[in-house]
């Protein structure tokens, strides 16, 4: 049914964002997924943005409920999941109460009738039925009563009747539900069959009961009056290469595995469970091939201490968390700078402070990640852009704490974590070459002949040399304690310890010069406002300075992977620049930071709703600064 | 290469892993050039020389023992010994180690950790290696007060121990350390005392030569903020009247006189008796429950008069390590190693040409 030709005419259009909501039970996560692959096979460039309550289960009608997975795809390449649908699925009226907002007029709204009865108009907070009411008189309404078409199908396949019950059947909705916006956007639907197979594969019948909505669904599409066109979006034009769907904790989680590979040293991975980063631990669990060793700990300390242990040990020593964990993993990570162990810290930031959001995203931990220690505990800090490049930016956090022997701190967050888009997939000989030499020989002649002394410095990096346990000669005691300069002995000294600590600042702000210069995309050479952004509002800042140039108006865009030590020609490029405008999700720590370091009056654009910024929103404040 | 268990009896199938030394050491080669810093007459001096004198007999190469320590006056112990150490944050020792042990197994690793440390700040860890069974050696001084911090009670401290931040006397009721890492199910549990150098040894050998993670309270005077905790102990007049030494095999009589011993009572709970009376014990720390071996360390100087020390329990467990190492064997064996590229490659792909 992939290749079936419509009746009904079709409209090209380059682009569409649609969104699937229902209740938390009503797999709408799966429902976007699933579409996502097919779009994904077909060759749009796409991307995606689930949300969804922290609860597992919040009350079942409600719109505290409400689950939604919104993706955006097109025939040329984009840069965020999109800022308003231009189609709604709604599964319950809490859905729809919870979604109309963001829909704008005209926008198409499909709607599963069945589940606007009195007792889920109440609990979505409707005191009429705005299906018949007028509130939803702006939008192309589609009333498909899909709960009783989707029993009606299930009932009337072959195998299937008196195998599912009832709420096995009702439970295919969501099936149905892709069915049809296959059938409306021309997706291929085999893909689907095949995962439904697989995934049932030990109940055949339920995947038999799913397969027979999703064929209703699209058939419906077919025969019902209800749509008058279909749409088609032609494939993108993408470079070359072989890709794959990706998201960003599992980008992340391979970036960990190829980092091992590149770096020489096994993984060893020490975490807690903790959203929105829990993810990562479960992947890398699953690959004992690759030799990883995960260690679930009893708490965030320990899963720190642990993958500290491991470093010193000679693995690459990683640990993954959110804000709240990161804040219980300082004082290790400050053991680590003192130690000069490499260490890898990744917090998946979320909204915040304490518990605060887990499921929504946010950028507030920039300022705990750069300053949140005691002493002067210099880390350096790098985030990345989009899903997949946490896989690049993981191996750059693998090459930094390697090479440095320091904890380095890598900020995704929950966007990025659960987002997706295609990666193009790199070959072998595209990924750096980052082996690590360990320290085998006595390094220091002493009075009593060859010593090995722990904190003699290369001249060029101020990395110490890395000597691990089982090499004879070498061993050596290291601890938190202040330790001499070069043969890492207890020192009190008060000059031993100012030297530590400026040699300590200056082997991490050296790394300044041993990363890529900021870039700057400035197409017209002509804009006197550079729009300056970290982590993932990369997407949404690139599409509004992308508006705001096809209008005519010249923007220059600049985006920071290392957040500490900037790029050593961050001075340079902020003070090209007649105004600097820093977007973040947080109340502007990045702004702060330019500020304090370059004296730039930066100006903040600050929103901490949990949700990404909006291209549209972006487009307005930029012009605002522009027209200034 | 490992010839351990030839050289010295010991039969831990985890401690062949670690190379062997290749030559007889002494207690001269385990002996760091740094100058020793405790208070002069602490206790920690004795546990240092017996732990110096023991390694030899380790028989591994010293370049494979690790010392890790937490934040107090005997977590300065690694930088007195010539192996590789790490002197870690306060009570974060066993979590560390853990990391070490996990994915280093060629490694004998220690914890070296006090009262404080261990019970107090990193009270979680303790419970969670020992629960895990996670190879490594933990040995924690217990002098019952802070010594660093100059003073304060600590988690072992009797009830109405006044210190300089309990003027009026401590409120808190303290921890039986034996209790407590048997409650966690600890596979190995002794105690000792820092200057019954004998004894310790005999622990310390008994610890190496058990499989997984052993716990070893050491009982340790500080002769400045807590002096004498222990003289009921060592006092020749005194000792053998309050102390149990335990031997496996044998009948739990102890005394200058070896008039007492140890029964259960009716209850389930234990009592001194007299050596002919019925119910006296033998001592059987292989035993797989360990309810006997939570009775025992119930009997204290306050409760009965008398303090058991020597090997609680010793049992077979599984080994977190040795689990975590087999798992990845058996995923390679079956699924050959993986392929990174092939990897990347997973799942729905398609190609732009």
């Amino acid at each position: 049914m992939s290749a079936q030709v419509s009746d009904r005419p079709i409209r090209r259009i380059d682009r569409v964002v649609i969104r699937f909501a229902g209740d938390s039970g009503d797999g709408m996560q799966l429902t976007g997924e699933q579409f996502t692959s097919e779009t994904a096979t077909f060759g749009n460039d796409l991307s995606t943005l689930p949300d969804f309550p922290a609860e597992i289960r919040a009350p079942a009608g409600t719109p505290a409920g409400v689950s939604g997975f919104q993706l955006h795809f097109s025939d040329h390449d984009i840069l965020t999941p999109g800022d308003a649908p231009n189609v709604l699925v709604a599964m319950n009226p809490a859905a729809l109460k919870a979604n109309l907002k963001d829909l704008p007029p005209g926008a198409d709204l499909i709607v599963n009738t069945d589940s606007f009865t009195g007792g889920n108009l109440k609990k979505a907070g409707y005191a009429t039925d705005p299906l018949t009411d007028g509130t939803l008189a702006n939008f192309q309404v589609h009333k498909v009563p899909l709960t009783t078409l989707t029993i009606e199908a299930v009932n009337a396949t072959e195998g299937v009747v008196g195998a599912v019950n009832k709420k096995e059947a009702e439970r295919a909705k969501n099936m149905f539900a892709l069915g049809l916006m296959s059938w409306l956007y021309h997706r291929p639907t085999d893909g689907v069959v095949d995962f439904l197979q697989k995934k049932f594969g030990k109940r055949p019948e339920i995947a038999k009961a799913n397969i027979a909505a999703l064929k209703a669904g699209y058939n419906y599409g077919e025969t019902t009056e209800s749509f008058s066109v279909t749409y088609e979006v032609a494939p993108a034009r993408m470079a070359r290469g072989t890709y794959r769907r990706i998201t960003g904790n599992l980008a992340l989680s391979y970036g960990l595995l190829a980092a091992s590979e590149l770096t020489g040293l096994p993984l060893f991975l020490g975490s807690y469970p903790i959203t929105p980063a829990s993810d990562i631990l479960h992947e890398l669990s699953k690959h004992k091939p690759f030799g990883v060793r995960t260690f679930q700990a009893e708490d965030e300390i320990a899963g720190v201490g642990a993958a500290l242990g491991a470093s010193f040990g000679g693995s690459l020593g990683v640990t993954t968390t959110s804000g709240p964990g990161l804040a219980l993993k300082t004082e290790t990570v400050g053991l680590a700078v003192s130690l000069e162990l490499p260490l890898l810290v990744v917090d998946i930031q979320r909204g915040g402070p304490s518990t605060g959001l887990p499921t929504k995203t946010e950028q507030a931990d920039l300022s705990m990640a750069i300053h949140g220690r005691n002493g002067e505990a210099p880390v350096p800090v790098i985030a990345p852009r989009s899903p997949s490049d946490c896989f690049d930016a993981a191996i750059e956090a693998a090459r930094l704490a390697t090479k440095y022997r320091t904890p380095v701190i890598l900020l995704s967050d929950g966007y990025l974590a659960n987002g997706s888009e295609p990666w193009l997939l790199p070959t072998r000989d595209q990924l750096p070459d980052i082996t690590v030499a360990l320290a085998t020989e006595p390094n220091h002649t002493g009075a009593k002949g060859p010593e090995f002394w722990p904190y003699l410095r290369d001249p060029e990096t101020l990395a110490r040399p890395w000597a691990v346990p089982g090499t004879p000669g070498l061993e050596h005691r290291i601890g938190g304690l202040e330790k001499a300069d070069g043969s890492g002995g207890i020192s009190y000294d008060p000059a031993n310890h100012d030297r530590m600590v400026r040699l300590r600042q200056a082997k991490i702000e050296g790394i300044a010069s041993d990363i890529a210069p900021l870039e700057v995309d400035d197409p017209s050479g002509s804009a006197r406002v550079l729009v300056l952004g970290w982590g993932s509002t990369y997407g949404p800042i690139a599409a509004a300075c992308r508006r705001v140039r096809a209008r005519g108006m010249h923007v220059a865009q600049a985006h920071l992977r290392h957040l500490f030590p900037f790029p050593a020609n961050t001075g340079e490029v902020l003070r090209a620049y007649d105004r600097v405008l820093v977007p973040e999700m947080n109340l502007g720590q990045l702004r702060s930071l330019v500020r304090a370091q370059y004296l730039v009056d930066a100006i903040g654009y600050n929103q901490v709703r949990g949700l990404p910024f909006k291209a549209a929103e972006l487009e307005g404040v930029l012009e605002d600064v522009i027209n200034q | 290469m490992t010839v351990t268990t030839e050289n010295t009896g010991l039969t831990n199938r985890l401690l062949d892993l670690v190379p062997a030394a290749p030559g007889k050491q002494t207690r001269k080669d385990f002996t760091s050039d740094q100058e020793v810093r405790w208070c002069p007459g602490c206790g920690d001096y004795a546990i240092l020389a017996t732990v110096q004198g023991f390694l030899p007999e380790l028989g591994v190469a010293r370049e494979n023992i690790v010392f890790v320590s937490g934040i107090g006056c005997s977590s300065r112990f690694p930088y007195y010994l010539s192996t590789y150490g790490m002197h870690s944050i306060h009570g974060r020792a066993p979590a560390i180690a853990t990391g070490l042990a996990t994915s280093r197994p060629d490694l004998s690793v220690w914890v070296i950790t006090g009262d404080g440390d261990a019970l107090s700040i990193g009270g979680n860890h303790l419970l969670h290696a020992l629960r895990r069974n996670v190879n490594v050696k933990i040995l924690m001084f217990n002098n019952r007060i802070y010594g660093l911090t100059k003073g304060q009670y600590s988690p072992t401290s009797e009830i109405g121990k006044i210190t300089k931040s309990t003027p009026f006397g401590s409120l808190d009721r303290p921890y039986n350390p034996i209790s407590l890492a048997l409650g966690a199910e600890a596979s190995f549990v002794a105690r000792s005392i820092d200057s019954d150098r004998a004894h310790l040894t005999s622990v310390l050998r008994e610890a190496a030569n058990h499989p997984g993670a052993a716990f070893v309270e050491i009982f340790q005077n500080c002769n400045i903020f807590n002096d004498g905790a222990f003289d009921a102990l060592k006092d020749r007049d005194t000792r053998d009247d309050a102390t149990l030494r335990l031997t496996a095999g044998e009948p739990m009589i102890f005394g200058a006189e070896n008039d007492k011993a140890i029964r259960r009572t009716a209850s389930g709970s234990l009592e001194v008796a007299t050596p002919g009376a019925d119910g006296v014990l033998v001592h059987d720390p292989a035993t797989p429950d360990p309810s006997q071996a939570f009775a025992i360390s119930r009997l204290t100087g306050e409760s009965a008069g008398v303090t058991p020390i020597g090997v609680f329990r010793s049992v077979d467990a599984p080994v977190y390590d040795e689990g975590l190492g087999a798992q990845i064997a058996q995923a390679q064996a079956k699924q050959g190693k993986g392929d990174l590229m092939g990897l990347l490659h997973t799942g729905e792909t398609w190609t732009i040409s």
